[in-house]
């Protein structure tokens, strides 16, 4: 329970209204905190499986990208964690509540993929009622630095490129100042250089210690901006680790084997991605299988159980990759 | 993994009064801004009456030198009822039912807005159409088509054609969340051009057949434009107005169960 103390210690540092999600990002780091909860969560609409028995924790300070092809169960999530959507069953808190109830509003920013905005509305009128919605709002010139819209504050929605009305969504997303984020999808539709913006912007975020929960169906988005990669493919969590090991799982093999080296040696050989271990049984990803066992052979030749298997993403990546081509022909 | 994660439970910060009164006052302001700057909106909620009471309140009239000024008043309440209604359904049903269909509206739920913010200013901007409305009807009939009125009559008529933007926004919103985005207007346009017919609110009811004039007393238009009438004392059988008042209550009351069904039905409801 050392978690719960050195929280406990943290809170009564600061002041009161202050939240966990704005500390520095390295109090955290050893023992994440968790802002957000999922367990066991499971939602169907009619005959369609969206999650099936999905566990998450979205730690404060992180940038959690949720990876998957369309139609994964991605924007179910974050609509659930929003407390817009309700799950069948399964457990589900956001700052220790129920999401459902409403009161975490206040508290959380999202941007969401929507068909039509007002067009008539200016950019500064938008983000000045999305403001007027918030407890404890940024001052305007602030959200229209952080969402780049200084420039374009005065024009209608409608007369926006499509890169700058994301940018907008953006604004509405973070005008309330919240201490959770919620982007689904944010750079979808959008062109290289607004994608690179839209990017630099949510990298800002993260500099300002917020903690951001973003959906992707590009896996170089996620590995350009997350610390952290859940990917989901109908429904279920199927591969979790940083964007290096995601990654590697992506392209490369696994490796399995039962070894007298210790985790050290192992994770020493050249090529080695990452490595789990238990007792002696080990899990290692890596790029190319055989220089790596060809290695493990000559340090320990009481090797046993040897295994090589492709990383077991294909499925997922095969669906995203298809997803991204369709993407690319349309625009 | 439970030694690991600590979940954190934080006091969510309250809105003050102060900034709860300028959140409504801004949703108001905003959805009656967008209002004005949608051309199609404000020119056919506007002009249409407007054109109609022309042609059949003061064209038509001016054949009949006797009753001019009747014929104008009459139809200035008919009519008025008649642009009320377009108001509160096009303003509240229809947006209503494209800002939910196409996401918007789940862009602002999932903000801490009220959602009495939201309909309440929908309410608003349709009063202030309303107002507009029956200020330019009567200001023609007045200037071109012979309309005498005492001051606190004609207030008294704008006031209750303006009240009718209540059972009509109901309407509207149990029409909005129901109907498509793409159909909306045409549901809106298959209840209400009939409904107004039906209702004596294009020719007057005594000059239509029996069966339509037993039938107009179930439709809620018949009922506002009776009050209307009642105010300029032109109804052809005067009736007692609490009579009316009581079955629009009714109308607005069914309207609103009927929303309420379809907010939980929706609430309840993912796109994806």
């Amino acid at each position: 329970m050392s978690t719960a103390i050195s929280l406990r210690q943290v809170q009564n540092r600061d002041l009161p209204g202050a939240s966990i999600a704005e500390l520095p990002r390295s109090a955290p780091a050893q023992q994440p905190v968790s802002v957000a909860r999922a367990r066991n969560l499971k939602k169907s609409y009619g005959n369609v499986v969206a999650l099936e028995n999905l566990n998450l924790d979205i730690h404060a300070g992180e940038l959690l990208a949720l990876l998957g092809p369309n139609g994964a169960g991605k924007t179910t999530l974050v609509r659930m964690l929003l407390g817009v959507a309700r799950p069948d069953s399964g457990n589900l808190s956001v700052f220790g509540v129920d999401p459902y109830q409403g009161q975490l509003r206040g508290r959380l920013g999202a941007m969401l993929q929507v068909g039509r905005v007002p067009e008539t509305l200016k950019v500064r009128e938008h983000i000045d009622l999305f403001s007027s919605y918030y407890p404890n709002p940024l001052p305007l010139q602030e959200t229209f630095e952080i969402a780049g819209l200084t420039e374009i504050k005065d024009r209608p929605y409608g007369e926006l490129s499509g890169g700058q009305k994301q940018r907008v969504l953006f604004g509405i997303a973070i005008c309330g100042n919240p201490d959770l984020l919620f982007l689904d999808e944010p750079t979808v539709g959008l062109d290289v250089e607004a994608r690179r913006l839209m990017w630099s912007q949510i990298r800002s975020l993260i500099g300002r210690g917020k903690t951001v929960l973003l959906t992707t169906h590009y896996l170089n988005e996620a590995d350009a901006l997350a610390d952290r990669i859940l990917v989901l493919n109908q429904g279920t969590i199927i591969a979790e680790g940083t964007p290096a090991e995601i990654k590697a799982r992506a392209m490369g093999k696994q490796i399995r084997c039962t070894s007298r080296l210790t985790l050290e040696e192992v994770r020493q050989i050249q090529g080695v991605l990452s490595v789990k271990a238990d007792r002696n049984v080990f899990e290692l990803q890596v790029n190319a299988a055989e220089p790596v066992v060809r290695e493990l052979l000559q340090r320990d030749s009481w090797l046993a159980d040897l295994e090589v298997t492709n990383a077991g993403l294909e499925e997922a990546f095969l669906a995203l990759t298809k997803n991204h081509n369709t993407e690319s022909k349309e625009n | 993994m439970a030694a690991t994660t600590f979940t954190v439970a934080l006091a969510t910060p309250r809105r003050s009064l102060s900034r709860t009164f300028s959140l409504y006052a801004k949703e108001a302001k905003y959805e009656l801004i967008n209002k004005t700057r949608i051309p199609i909106y404000a020119i056919s909620t506007v002009v249409f009456p407007l054109m109609f009471y022309v042609l059949f309140g003061i064209v038509l009239g001016h054949d009949n030198p006797v009753n001019r000024g009747e014929t104008a008043t009459y139809v200035l309440a008919t009519m008025g009822c008649f642009g009320v209604m377009a108001v509160a359904l096009f303003g509240f049903g229809v947006s209503l039912a494209m800002e939910r269909g196409q996401g918007w509206l789940q862009v602002k739920r999932a903000s801490p807005m009220p959602i009495s913010a939201y309909f309440l200013a929908k309410l608003f901007a349709a009063v202030v159409f309303s107002t507009v409305i029956m200020l330019l009807l009567l200001t023609v009939g007045i200037l071109f088509g012979g309309v005498h009125l005492l001051f606190a009559t004609a207030a008294k008529l704008v006031g209750i054609l303006v009240a009718g933007s209540i059972p009509f926004s109901a309407m509207g919103l149990a029409i909005g969340y129901f109907a498509k985005p793409n159909s909306a207007p045409a549901v809106v346009n298959l209840v209400y051009l009939p409904m107004s017919f039906c209702s004596g609110l294009w020719i007057p009811l005594f000059l239509l057949p029996h069966g339509l004039q037993v039938l107009a007393t179930f439709l809620p238009p018949f009922h506002l434009a009776q009050l209307a009438l009642n105010t300029v004392g032109l109804a052809p059988n005067p009736t007692p107005s609490w009579g009316h008042v009581e079955a629009l209550v009714a109308f607005t009351l069914i309207c609103l169960g009927v929303a309420a069904w379809g907010y939980r039905r929706d609430e309840g409801k993912t796109y994806g």
